[in-house]
């Protein structure tokens, strides 16, 4: 959001100064017609391109490909098999169980992902002489790799010594198996998700706080507004867009969850958390079924899809 | 901020940079293949998914290995058990870059795909190496074979094994006049044991792993000569066998002899806590039981239906396939696996029965106690069914894990837990064998 909104100034600010050179604006097109075409920006787009075709749109073109046959990761012979990848994907529990657990996720860590970025921000965006350290501290586990992440929060999860369950039996309540409970890990993988990555939302939404203009709470103050009808009245509506993008990052990002669960709980227990990406990665390469795993990769894709198509929908209409 | 001086621009045009640069990121494929072999010395990489005291074992054999290999540049890298190494090893052999030396449960060979994933094993070779077929002991050895070709060169034989804890066990009079645990036959004499143990800890007669099922359930039911055999997309299992053996494992716990739950870190605490006076478990847990200082001793797994039989497995070497296995690191890699099975004592001390037979009858072995109290288990170890999804951390013995699991907590009763036994049978046999 920050990069946008820096652009669209930027933008705004090209618009003006031509405006303001109005008369040449006749001149340029004869000029810019005679001149040979220039292919230098082929070459700068060209070594993205090609990295792109290799490492994204093949990928995807031949995964599709694999959807229809029985390819495996021995590289036992492969033939056609029609739809019955398809088909054995609809029918098999585990994944709809997996594609539940994911859903779950993205449910339970969307809201608090986006509120929290948001009151974190509106808490330090006017901090003065702490502002420096609070930003820091929000930002900083946001860098940290997800291996270590959860390598501190499986500690800090353990029972008997763990810090959460040390502290909670010195108040004299009972332990939580925050991993080892079926009813309880997909929360305690949320809670770690929201300490690790929420300085990310909370970075794009400062940028988009110091975005505002200052003539806006002025003029509100003039008009004797309270504090809280600043909030709502000038700063949410003004921090719509962003909203809309961490909104629409971060349930892309949900949806893709796999790394925290695998490495703090390996989707159990008793599958219990076992997102459907860690399903594609067993049936794919712990199962070594290639064919398979590409076809349940596509129903992900399509939820995805689904989910961005009507996020869009949803947005862009009241943004009209 | 620290101000630097300016640097200078390297004087250099910008073509002759973008052909620098273009030669060096060509040269990154070939200098990964120089960084294998520095100077004279041979690369030598080795997976295993060795943690814990097996783990220390092996890395403490490195390092003998090593100062006595200065030419060999040995280096093991451990995944963790299970899944996640099967699959680091499949992706490295898929890509024909696996390690030059693996390590394996045998269970699982036919499950990597033997001539794709992992490369055959020249016996010519390998007794150039130093190691003949008849210095290994012929069960597990048997096992590495898979149509005709040698896959694997075992290590080691674990098995199912009864500990009992001497105090206890003393105190309830179930040893014998040499304090080795009274030898029972049939299921009801083990029961009767079992209560007179309970009478003295109080809470458990034995401290079971409820969630690894499957091993208990396949020892019980390969002592009644019950077969579990697959073909044509079916399969063929002896239910009322099945059901006996079923029967036990619920009876420990609805007796209240057996916990009814507990996973592998509480059945070990149960033992050395003195919860329970005795416990069927791998031999693995052998050093975590000495590093506890508990009196203990090992039996066989105990006889149920007539006999000794148990479940077990058998760690072995494999090559992983590589797509160019030079022949000085192929020579390498066999007289490493030779070094570690003539230097087997120290791997024996782990409670795993060497399946070289030199060390296995050597004296240094036959005198170590309690690992060579068990020794002849090694005879009567039962595999796992052969089929791709079976073995170690796989499939098939999860899912069932998952389900027996309800046989010690109550959830299951014998009818329902072998329905859903078959279940999982089914659903495992309509996934195509990929391999």
């Amino acid at each position: 959001m920050a990069r946008s909104t820096a652009g669209a100034r930027e933008d705004s600010g090209v618009r003006t100064s031509t405006e303001d050179s109005d008369p040449p604006v006749e001149a340029p097109p004869p000029a810019i017609r005679s001149r040979p075409v220039s292919w230098a920006g082929l070459w700068f787009v060209l070594p993205f391109a090609v990295l792109f075709a290799v490492f994204l749109l093949w990928p995807t073109i031949t995964g599709f490909a694999y959807t229809f046959t029985d390819r495996s990761l021995t590289g036992a012979p492969a033939g056609y098999i029609g739809w019955s990848n398809w088909t054995e994907s609809l029918t098999d529990p585990a994944v709809w169980s997996s594609l539940w657990n994911t859903l779950v996720f993205t449910g339970l860590s969307t809201p608090p992902l986006v509120l929290a970025g948001l009151g974190l921000a509106l808490l330090t965006a006017r901090a003065r002489r702490l502002g420096w350290f609070l930003r820091f501290s929000f930002f900083a586990p946001f860098v940290l790799p997800v291996a270590v992440v959860t390598m501190i929060w499986v500690w800090l999860y353990q029972p008997g010594f763990g810090l959460v369950n040390d502290t909670l039996t010195g108040l004299g309540l009972t332990e939580v198996g925050w991993l080892a409970d079926e009813r309880v890990a997909m929360i305690s993988v949320v809670v770690t998700t929201l300490w690790w990555t929420v300085g990310f939302n909370y970075l794009l939404y400062l940028a988009a706080l110091q975005g505002i203009p200052r003539e806006i709470y002025e003029a509100a103050d003039v008009d004797g507004a309270s504090g809280g009808r600043k909030l709502w009245s000038i700063t949410l509506p003004l921090l719509r867009r962003t909203t809309v993008l961490v909104l629409v990052l971060q349930l892309v990002a949900s949806l893709k969850i796999f790394d925290q669960v695998y490495l703090m709980t390996r989707g159990g227990p008793n599958f219990a958390t076992r997102p459907l990406i860690q399903y594609i990665y067993e049936s794919g390469f712990t199962g070594f079924r290639i064919g398979y795993a590409s076809a349940i990769s596509y129903l992900l894709f399509a939820v995805i899809i689904v989910f961005s198509v009507v996020q869009f929908r949803l947005f862009s209409r009241e943004e009209v | 901020m620290r101000h630097h001086e300016t640097p200078q621009p390297p004087t250099v045009s910008r073509r002759a940079l973008l052909a620098i640069t273009l030669a060096v990121a060509g040269s990154g494929a070939t200098a990964c293949g120089s960084v294998d072999d520095v100077g004279e010395r041979v690369a030598l990489d080795q997976w295993n998914l060795f943690g814990g005291g097996d783990g220390a074992r092996m890395i403490e054999m490195h390092q003998r290995y090593a100062a006595e290999h200065p030419g060999v540049d040995l280096r093991a890298t451990t995944y963790a058990w299970g899944p996640p190494f099967y699959t680091k090893l499949a992706m490295g052999a898929a890509g024909g870059r696996g390690a030059a030396v693996a390590t394996v449960h045998v269970s699982r060979l036919k499950g990597l795909a033997p001539g794709r994933l992992l490369d055959a094993i020249d016996a010519r070779a390998l007794s150039s190496a130093g190691l003949a077929a008849s210095d290994m002991e012929r069960t597990v050895w048997d096992k590495c074979f898979v149509d005709g070709e040698l896959y694997a060169v075992p290590m080691d034989t674990h098995v199912l094994v009864n500990y009992y804890n001497r105090e206890i066990c003393a105190a309830a009079g179930v040893l014998d006049a040499e304090g080795h645990l009274r030898e029972t036959h049939g299921v009801d004499e083990y029961v009767a044991l079992l209560k007179e143990v309970k009478a003295v800890t109080g809470t458990f007669g034995t401290s079971l792993d409820t969630n690894a099922g499957w091993r208990p359930f396949w020892a019980l039911y390969r002592q009644q000569d019950g077969e579990l055999l697959f073909g044509d997309g079916d399969f063929q299992l002896d239910e009322s066998k099945a059901l006996a053996a079923f029967d036990v494992m619920r009876r420990l716990a609805d007796e209240g002899l057996a916990p009814r739950d507990s996973n592998g870190a509480a059945t070990s605490a149960n033992f050395v806590n003195g919860l329970g006076g005795v416990v069927q478990v791998g031999n693995w847990e052998i050093p975590v039981y000495q590093k506890a200082g508990l009196d203990f001793g090992v039996a066989q797994f105990p006889d149920f239906f007539g006999n000794h039989r148990t479940q077990g497995d058998s760690h072995a070497y494999v090559l992983p396939h590589r797509r160019d296995r030079h022949q000085a690191r192929l020579d390498e890699s066999l007289a490493y696996i030779a070094w570690m099975l003539r230097n087997g004592i120290t791997w024996a001390g782990g409670g795993h029965i060497p399946a070289y037979l030199p060390v296995a009858e050597s004296a240094q072995y036959l005198t170590m106690l309690p690992q060579s109290e068990y020794r002849d288990a090694a005879a009567n170890v039962q595999f796992d069914p052969d089929i791709w999804f079976s073995g170690s951390g796989a499939r098939m013995q999860d899912d069932a894990n998952a389900v027996f699991q309800g046989l010690y907590a109550g959830t299951q009763t014998p009818e329902t837990a072998l329905a859903g036994f078959t279940d999982i049978l089914r659903t495992l046999l309509r996934i195509p064998d990929p391999t």
